[in-house]
C-alpha cells in the first residue's frame, strides 16, 4: 500500500439527487483516491427493475455524472458507480453507459471504462436452485422454481470482487449493474489491503451520502468523505453546513436493515457489536471497533420481479356523513356488483384484482391498522383494478367507478352521486405492475462468475 | 407517564428489505434510553400486538451507541405488490408514537 490512508468521496446518496458543486470542489482539495456513488435502490419498488427504467431524471443523472467524471479524469483517479440506472439490470447499465459516453464526447474526455453486468438468466438461477445452492433470505421461504420461470428480470448484487478485478484491469471508470451498496466503496480499500471491516464500514456510510450527518433536513442530497487508515476511519460531510456527530453516525447504522449489529456481505459478516464512534472535531467522527468475520460460503443476493398484470386507478372521495360511517358495507356491495358484471363478461374472479384503498380509514397500514373506527368527516377512495391486459383493467375499473357513483346504501339522500372525482378523465391507466418474487442468496462457483466485465475505451 | 413521541428524537419505519419492515426508536441520551429500556414496555409482545404479527416473527435489538431500539417484522405484502399500501415502508411507525412509558 503506497499511502498510509485512503480518502473516498461520495458526492451524494444516489446519482441524480443533485449535490452542490461547491461541496465537491471543497473535498477535491483533499486529493481523494476514489470518487464513487450509489446509483440505485430497491426503495422505489419492483416496477423499475421490471420496466428497465430509472427513477431519477436523465438530466439530473447526467449533471451529477458530469461533475464526478470531470473530477476523476482531471485527477486521474477512479470513478465508480454501482447499481447503475436505479435497479442495475442490463437496461439500466446501458442507460448509464450512454450518458457517460455522451459526457465524454461533449467534453473531450478519454478513459478506459469497465461495465460490470449483474443481470442473471433464469437458466443460471434454475440450475443453482436445482443444485441446492439457493437459500432464502429472511423472512421469505424457499424459492419456488415456478417463480424463477415467471421472472421478467433477475439481478445479482455484486460484491467487491468484480470491482477489484476491474480496478486491477486498469479501468478508470467502473459502471456496475446491481451491486451490494457498500461494495462500491469497500472494493478499493480491500484491494489495497486495509482491514476489510473498515472498508465495509466506510462503504456502509458512503452509500447513503450525508444520511449520517445532521441536520438531516438541510442539504439532504449532499455527500460525505471517508478517510480509511490502518485501525480506524474518519467520516465528515462534504457540505460545510453539515456535521457528523457520534450520535448521528451511530444512528445511521440502523438505516434500512433488520439489525445494526450484524451486516451480511457476500464474503462474510460485518460485526458492529463493539462499534465505537468518537468526535474528532466539530464535524468529524472517528470509528473503531468494527470486525469482519469471513464466512465459509460466498453468497450473492438475488432480486427478481415478475409481471402480474396491468393497472387502472381512479381517485374518488366522499364527504357524505352517512356514507363515511358505512364505507365498508358500501364498498363490499360495490365489489359484489363488479364481480357479477365481470363474471358476465366471462372473466373469472381469479383473473383480476379489485382493490379499494380508503384514505382516512386504513389506507396506510391496511389490515395492520390498529384504529378500527372512522374518525374523519371525509374519506378518499382509490379504486384500482389489476388485470392481464390494460384494456381489461380499464374495463373493470370503469365498472367499479360507475357502481361506486350510483350504488344505493342505507340512509342515502344524495341521489346524484355518492362519491365524486377530482379528475376528468377519472380513470387513469397506470401500466404494467411488477412484484418482487425473489430475495434469495445464491452460491456462485466464484465471486466473478455472475458478473462478466466488459472493457471499453471511451 | 410519557409517550414515545415525547421521549424519542427519531421514531420511524422503513423497508429493511423488500419483504421486511423495520421500526427505529432513537432517544436523545443514555438516561432516556435506559428509562425506556428498563421499563420493559418495548418488547416482542408489544410489537406483536400493535402490528398483528406473531411474536416469533419479531426481531428486537437494542443499539446503545445510538441510544436506539429497533424492531423488525415481515411485511404483510412485498414492497409494491398489488395489495401493498406503503412501497417504502416509511409510514408504519404511527402506532409506536403513542405507546406510554411509565415514569
Amino acid at each position: 500500500m503506497s499511502d498510509q490512508e485512503l480518502r473516498i468521496v461520495a458526492p451524494t446518496a444516489i446519482v441524480g439527487y443533485g449535490f452542490q458543486e461547491s461541496s465537491l470542489e471543497r473535498v477535491l482539495q483533499k486529493n481523494p483516491h476514489l470518487i464513487a456513488c450509489d446509483g440505485g435502490s430497491t426503495d422505489p419498488g419492483p416496477n423499475y427493475l421490471g420496466m428497465g427504467k430509472a427513477f431519477v431524471g436523465r438530466d439530473a443523472a447526467k449533471r451529477d455524472l458530469s461533475l464526478m467524471l470531470q473530477a476523476a479524469v482531471d485527477r486521474q483517479i477512479p470513478m465508480v458507480v454501482g447499481t447503475s440506472g436505479g435497479a442495475g439490470a442490463d437496461a439500466h447499465l446501458q442507460w448509464t453507459r450512454e450518458i457517460v459516453e455522451e459526457i465524454a464526447r461533449e467534453n473531450n474526455l478519454d478513459f478506459k471504462m469497465a461495465l460490470i453486468h449483474a443481470e442473471q438468466s433464469k437458466e443460471y438461477v434454475s440450475k443453482k436452485l436445482a443444485d441446492g445452492k439457493v437459500q432464502p433470505i429472511w423472512p421469505l421461504g424457499p424459492l419456488d422454481p415456478k417463480a424463477v420461470d415467471r421472472s421478467t428480470n433477475i439481478v445479482g448484487m455484486a460484491g467487491v470482487e468484480p470491482y477489484i478485478e476491474a480496478l486491477g484491469g486498469g479501468a478508470q471508470v467502473i459502471l456496475c449493474g446491481r451491486s451490494d451498496d457498500a461494495a462500491i466503496f469497500a472494493a478499493l480499500p480491500i484491494k489495497e489491503e486495509f482491514d476489510p471491516a473498515l472498508g465495509w464500514v466506510a462503504g456502509k456510510l458512503l452509500e447513503c451520502g450525508a444520511a449520517c450527518a445532521v441536520p438531516r433536513q438541510k442539504f439532504g442530497n449532499e455527500g460525505i468523505t471517508v478517510t480509511i487508515r490502518e485501525d480506524h476511519i474518519l467520516v465528515e460531510p462534504n457540505h460545510p453546513g453539515l456535521t457528523c456527530t457520534p450520535l448521528s453516525v451511530s444512528t445511521f447504522f440502523l438505516h434500512e436493515n433488520e439489525t445494526p449489529l450484524y451486516h451480511t456481505e457476500p464474503s462474510g459478516v460485518l460485526d458492529l457489536t463493539k462499534l465505537d464512534c468518537q468526535a474528532v472535531d466539530e464535524r468529524t467522527v472517528k470509528i473503531t471497533g468494527a470486525q469482519f468475520h469471513p464466512t465459509d460460503k460466498y453468497t450473492i443476493r438475488l432480486e427478481g420481479v415478475e409481471l402480474v398484470g396491468y393497472r387502472c386507478i381512479c381517485v374518488s372521495y366522499t364527504r357524505d356523513p352517512v356514507l363515511v360511517q358505512s364505507i365498508d358495507s358500501y364498498l363490499d356491495a360495490v365489489r359484489a356488483l363488479v364481480v357479477k358484471r365481470v363474471d358476465g363478461m366471462g372473466v373469472p374472479a381469479e383473473d383480476y384484482k379489485l382493490v379499494f384503498r380508503v384514505i382516512g380509514k386504513n389506507a396506510v397500514m391496511g389490515e395492520r391498522e390498529p384504529v378500527k373506527e372512522v374518525l374523519t368527516h371525509e374519506l378518499g377512495i382509490i379504486m384500482e383494478a389489476v388485470a392481464p391486459t390494460q384494456d381489461l383493467a380499464n374495463e373493470i375499473l370503469g365498472l367499479a367507478r360507475q357502481a361506486g357513483k350510483n350504488l344505493h346504501y342505507e340512509g342515502k339522500l344524495c341521489d346524484e352521486g355518492c362519491i365524486t372525482y377530482p379528475y376528468s378523465p377519472s380513470d387513469i391507466p397506470a401500466g404494467p405492475v411488477y412484484e418482487y418474487n425473489m430475495l434469495h442468496a445464491v452460491e456462485p462457483d466464484s465471486p466473478l462468475e455472475m458478473f462478466p466485465i466488459e472493457y471499453v475505451t471511451v | 407517564m410519557a409517550r414515545i413521541r415525547d421521549l424519542a428524537v427519531i421514531c420511524r419505519s422503513k423497508n429493511a428489505n423488500p419483504f421486511a419492515l423495520t421500526l427505529d426508536m432513537v432517544f436523545p441520551d443514555k438516561e432516556t434510553f435506559e428509562k425506556v429500556r428498563s421499563s420493559g414496555v418495548i418488547c416482542k409482545e408489544l410489537i406483536s400486538r400493535l402490528y398483528s404479527v406473531a411474536e416469533s416473527d419479531v426481531l428486537l435489538v437494542e443499539f446503545p451507541p445510538a441510544n436506539a431500539i429497533k424492531a423488525t417484522i415481515p411485511r404483510l405484502h412485498g414492497s409494491g405488490a398489488v395489495e401493498d399500501s406503503d412501497v417504502y415502508g416509511a409510514q408504519q411507525h404511527g402506532p409506536l408514537m403513542d405507546v406510554d412509558i411509565p415514569d
